[in-house]
This record gives C-alpha cells, structure tokens and sequence, in this order.
C-alpha cells in the first residue's frame, strides 16, 4: 500500500486544480440534502456528507441519454457516445463497489460503449466513511465499508490531514505536480490505523448472519410467504430501484422533431417493480403482480447477480428503505428469511430426533 | 454464437441499427406481413434459425422479431413475419418496398441443428410460433437428408389465421413432409380438422426414442402440448421451444427479458425443456 498525505488547507486548492482541467463531479450541499452534481470549488460540496439520494451511479449512466441521433431523409445514424475528463470526488465506498459491480454488467458479452467511455474518462475519488450516514445504511453486513479490489484514490480524514491511497496510475496523476502532497512518513502509518481502528465500533452490525450466507439462504426462499406479505404493502411505485447504486435496467424510447427531419434514440432508467417492465405484445404479463417483482428484485440482488459476477447486487447503502414509502428494507427482509429458515430447520432436527 | 451485423461494421455503439431496406412485402393474413429485408453492401444476416432481430422503424421504435426464413434460403436477404399489434407494428405495417428499416443482430442461440441429425422431427407451432418454426423447417427441408421423419402438427384461431399458407401447400405436396392442420374455430368453408393443437397428436404415430420436438407459441399453449410431448415419451432433453419475452436490448443489459436470472436475449430464445423445468419463471 502506497499512501501519501495532503494537509487538509491544500485541499481546496487541489480541487481548484482539478477542476482546471476536469469536470468534479461531487456531493454538492443543499438547504437540506446532498447531490452528486457538477463542483467548481472546494466550498460547494462536503466530504464529511452523509448520504445522497441519488447514487453517483448517474454521473456513468444518466437517467436519460441519447444512444444516437438520425437524420430521416438520409437515414445516416450518429452513435452519441460522449464522455469528458472527469473526477468523481467523494464517493462512498458502498457506491464504489456499486461502480465495480456496474463495470462488470456494462463489460460483459456486448460491451456497452456509453457507459464505457464514461467509465473510462472518469477517476473515482472515494472517502472513507467515519460515521454511519444513515439509520437504514447496514455496508458494514455486506462488507462494502471499505474500499473493493478497484480504487483510483482513496481520501481518509486525519484531522490536520487527509491520508490520500493511491489505488492505480489514473489516480496518482491527480496528485502529480502538487507540491503540498507529501510521501507518506513512518509516523503518518499509526495516525491512520487508529481512526481506521476508532470507526469500526461505530457501525453496527445489522444482518443477523454472514453476508455469504446470503446467496444461498433467498435461493432456498424462492416460495417463501414473506414475498405475498410484502408485495400486500408494496406500492410498485419503482423508488427503491431508481435510487438503487446497482439498478441499471433501462428502456428506450425515439423522439422525433415536429418536421420529422431528425431525432434520436434515448435511453431512460426503467424498473423491474412497474407493471408493465415484463409484458409482451400479445399483453401476457411474466410478473403481472408485485409479490413476483419485489421477489425478483431481492433474488437479483441477493442471487443472480453473485451467481453470474461474484459479487453481491446489494452494497447496503441504505437508500431504497430510506425511499420507501412503506417501510420495505433488505436488511429487515433478509433477516426475517435468516430467522424463518433457521426455525424451520430447527423444527426438523427435532423431528429428526 | 453468430456474429451480428452490427460488429462486422464495427458500428461504436451495440444500440445502433444497420439501415436495411425492404425488398419485398407480402400480406400472408388480415394482421400480420412478411417484409424480405436487404442489408446494405450485400451483407448477410448469418443467422442461425431460431434467432431474433431487434427491427427499428426511426422515430417509432425498436422491437425483437424473429426471422421466418431460413439462412439456406437466401444469403443477400432475410424475412421477419410482422403482427400489427401496437404502435411500432402498426407503422411497419404501412411501410412500402424500398422503405429503410433498421436491424440489429442477430441475436442470442437458435435451434442447435447438429443435435437434430439423423432424428425424425415434429414440429408443434401455434399460431405466429410459425413463423420461428419456419426458418427452422426451411433448413430442415433444404438438408432434408440429414433428418428422418418431419412431421408438422400447426394449429391457428380461424382458417383466415393460419400463416405461410403457401408453403402450408407446398409442404404438403411434399411426400417427405407429413402436415396435420387444426383450427379451433372453424368457418364455413373449413373441410379440415377442428379443434386445440394438442388434438392432432392422435392423428401421428411416432417412434419417441428418435424424435426430437419443436414447439413455439404463446405462452398458455405450452403448457398443454408439453404434457402432450412428454406423454407420447420424448425426453425432455429432445423437447425445443423458443420463449417470447420483451427483448428490448437484445445484448443482455437492459434487464427486460429476464427469467430469474437467464437473459432470454442471450441465452435464448431457443431453450430445451430440460434446460428450463426448474427455471421458475420460464413457463
């Protein structure tokens, strides 16, 4: 591990510095929220935030981008990928493995250009978390407080300083050519292993078993009653998955101008929890009613998606119970399996005696 | 997998349709036509039967429809059977010969043909399900030598429904083909039989043990021809269907077509039975 340390009154200065010859994306302050949003100063945004509604996840795939545009007299087609030099500053290391997880979806089989010239263009700037940002926040269960395999630059809060680590190239070219960046010193070490060590206790635990246990125990829950009893409360409203770090279905819709000379393909988040995400044209319904959609939203997250990446869809960030209208939680879910499962085979070691 | 066409043209981005134009339109029933599509500079589809394009109409939209013609048939030119039944079909419907259509693909795994060799083959379409069958039993009867016994059990709504009434014809001119036609509701003019798809499975003895099965339709058919197929004893491992599902970006990102956690687009749309009994979500 290579770290080095900035004194933290440089730091608005090395944001300036970014911002010469970046677009900063960063948790921007609010009245009363923070927003991933275009920065241009150190003052705007605040790295001690607590936590968005939106996931950073917007800046690589925007709710709403053009695929290409066309021309119908002459029927040329233009793909619109764009992407600009881009710093995303501040991020969770919850939506960090967010972004590791999306990279794998956008890579694999056909990779998808859009995302990935953002993703290309974009260092990830993360902060490590010294507080729980939420009550519904539960990162440290599925093991995402604390930053994946993939980082650019990794910011810890010292006080005075900020312990900058340095996760690949893209990230060290940051700091090139910044004077009041300094190599880390033997003293610099123990500073960060205490508040490494201090954060800890503050995070709870909340998932009643091991995160690895999760893949297995919803595949055993496929025809679980906890489904009916949840999609009875929920709306479908789709909330949960468009502040969700890892969503990332979409549809695509054309839009064409008044004279019909031109127009474009653009591609908008969808939701697997809206009525019509699965309905073929002769109008049968694969997941006409909510019970099945809630469900194949937490298997994906919970199953299919370590099954095909070997990663869990699910980061603990919090947001989709903070968002829900009636109080629908993965943690509280995912428990509520544990414990059923576990007094059902408890029920059967004592048949079995 | 095949290549799409749209990698040979090294296109930037997997949602850009190649602009092909339409050769010919046929209308084959009150709802649905069949467009024989070019691409451009002679290039070849190089589908396998059983895959799917995503069509675009620019301005309207973009839907995945199967191709009904067979690559030995035609290598500078394919066909798709089209329903009128929304937005999107209803403007593909009013397009004319030498239109511009966009295409994409093709995509995901057709009918695995090697595996059909030396078999006897029954088909079981229903309805529009003709028309993925047909690029299949195209090949098929272009290779006829590599099969045993084909036999083609096609049931529709109404006579005015049955599709590809041609080749129905010609088909049964073939002394090599043996075709059995149901309508459930019959007409005044209907001499043939009357009555579900599954009721034609006692006109047909069949050796089960060389039989392989290809069944396409609705959703609601399959689960009465599958307890059909299963009954007269072929395996479900020899039992082919092709699953409908709204396959709206064809390269397995857009999270439409998913059947817990199969992309149909990229592992279908062609699926043994046995590939999908446990699959919760798939029938």
């Amino acid at each position: 591990m290579s770290f080095k340390i900035m004194p933290k009154e440089a730091f608005p200065d090395w944001v300036e510095c970014l911002c010469s010859d970046h677009q900063v994306i960063g948790p921007k302050i609010h009245d009363d929220h923070y927003a991933f949003e275009s920065i241009h100063a150190a003052s705007e945004i605040d790295l001690g935030y607590s936590t968005t509604l939106l996931p950073p996840k917007k800046a690589l795939m925007p709710q709403k981008e053009t695929l290409f545009t066309f021309n119908s007299g002459s029927n040329e087609l233009e793909a619109n990928i764009v992407s600009e030099p881009t710093v995303l500053l501040g991020v969770h290391t919850c939506d960090l493995h967010a972004i590791a997880l999306l990279d794998r979806v956008f890579e694999r089989g056909y990779p998808d250009g859009h995302y990935l010239s953002r993703r290309k263009n974009t260092t990830l700037v993360s902060v490590e978390c010294l507080q729980p940002c939420s009550d519904q926040a539960f990162c440290k269960s599925m093991g995402t407080l604390s930053v994946p395999d993939e980082f650019d630059l990794h910011l810890t809060d010292l006080g005075n300083d900020i312990a900058i680590e340095i996760g690949s190239a893209e990230g060290a070219l940051l700091l090139e050519g910044f004077p009041a960046v300094r190599e880390a010193r033997q003293v610099d070490y123990p500073r960060l292993s205490r508040v490494i060590s201090d954060k800890w206790p503050r995070f709870p635990y909340r998932l009643d078993f091991d995160v690895t246990e999760l893949p297995s125990l919803v595949s055993l829950s496929y025809r679980s009653v906890i489904w009916d009893k949840l999609g009875e409360r929920c709306l479908s409203c789709g909330m949960c998955t468009l502040v969700c770090p890892t969503c990332y279905c979409f549809n695509t819709v054309d839009e064409i101008d008044l004279a019909l000379n031109s127009g474009s393909r653009t591609r908008m988040w969808d939701s697997c929890q809206l009525d019509r995400f699965a309905l073929v044209a002769d109008g049968h319904n694969f997941r006409a009613n909510r019970s099945a959609r809630l469900r194949h939203r937490f298997m994906h997250k919970a199953k299919y998606q370590s099954d095909t990446f070997g990663m869990v869809g699910c980061v603990g960030c919090g947001r989709c119970a903070q968002a829900c209208l009636v109080h629908i939680s993965p943690v509280d879910t995912f428990n509520e399996l544990y414990h059923k499962r576990a007094a059902a085979n408890h029920k059967k070691q004592e048949v079995a005696l | 997998m095949t290549m799409p066409v749209l990698e040979k043209l090294q296109t930037p981005s997997v949602y850009l349709p190649v602009m092909a134009h339409i050769r010919q339109i046929r209308q084959i029933s009150q709802t649905e036509k069949v467009l024989t599509i070019e691409l451009p500079g002679g290039l070849s589809l190089n589908h396998e039967p059983g895959q799917f394009v995503e069509v675009s109409v620019l301005g309207v939209g973009e839907a995945p429809i199967s191709v009904c013609s067979s690559p030995s048939r035609s290598q500078d030119s394919f066909e798709i059977c089209v329903r009128r039944a929304g937005d999107l079909t209803g403007v593909i419907h009013a397009l004319k010969p030498g239109d511009p259509i966009g295409i994409r693909g093709p995509f995901g795994h057709g009918f695995p043909l090697k595996r059909f060799r030396g078999k006897d083959i029954l088909f079981a379409p229903g309805g529009l399900g003709l028309a993925p069958a047909r690029s299949l039993i195209q090949q098929v009867l272009d290779e006829r030598h590599n099969y045993g016994r084909v036999i083609i059990l096609y049931g529709a709504r109404t006579p005015s429904d049955l599709l590809f009434q041609e080749d129905l014809a010609r088909w049964s001119q073939r002394g090599d083909v043996e075709l059995h036609i149901s309508v459930d509701r019959s007409d005044e003019d209907w001499t043939g039989n009357v009555g579900v798809i599954t009721t034609l499975f006692s006109k047909i003895q069949i050796y089960a043990r060389n039989t392989v099965a290809i069944t396409v339709g609705p959703p609601v058919m399959y689960r009465f021809v599958l307890l059909e197929l299963l009954g007269i004893g072929i395996s479900e491992g020899n039992i082919w269907l092709s699953l409908e599902r709204r396959m709206r970006c064809g390269v397995g990102k857009c999270g439409h077509c998913q059947m817990n956690h199969i992309y149909t687009c990229q592992e279908g749309p062609v699926f043994s039975y046995a590939q999908i009994k446990y699959l919760e979500e798939a029938l």
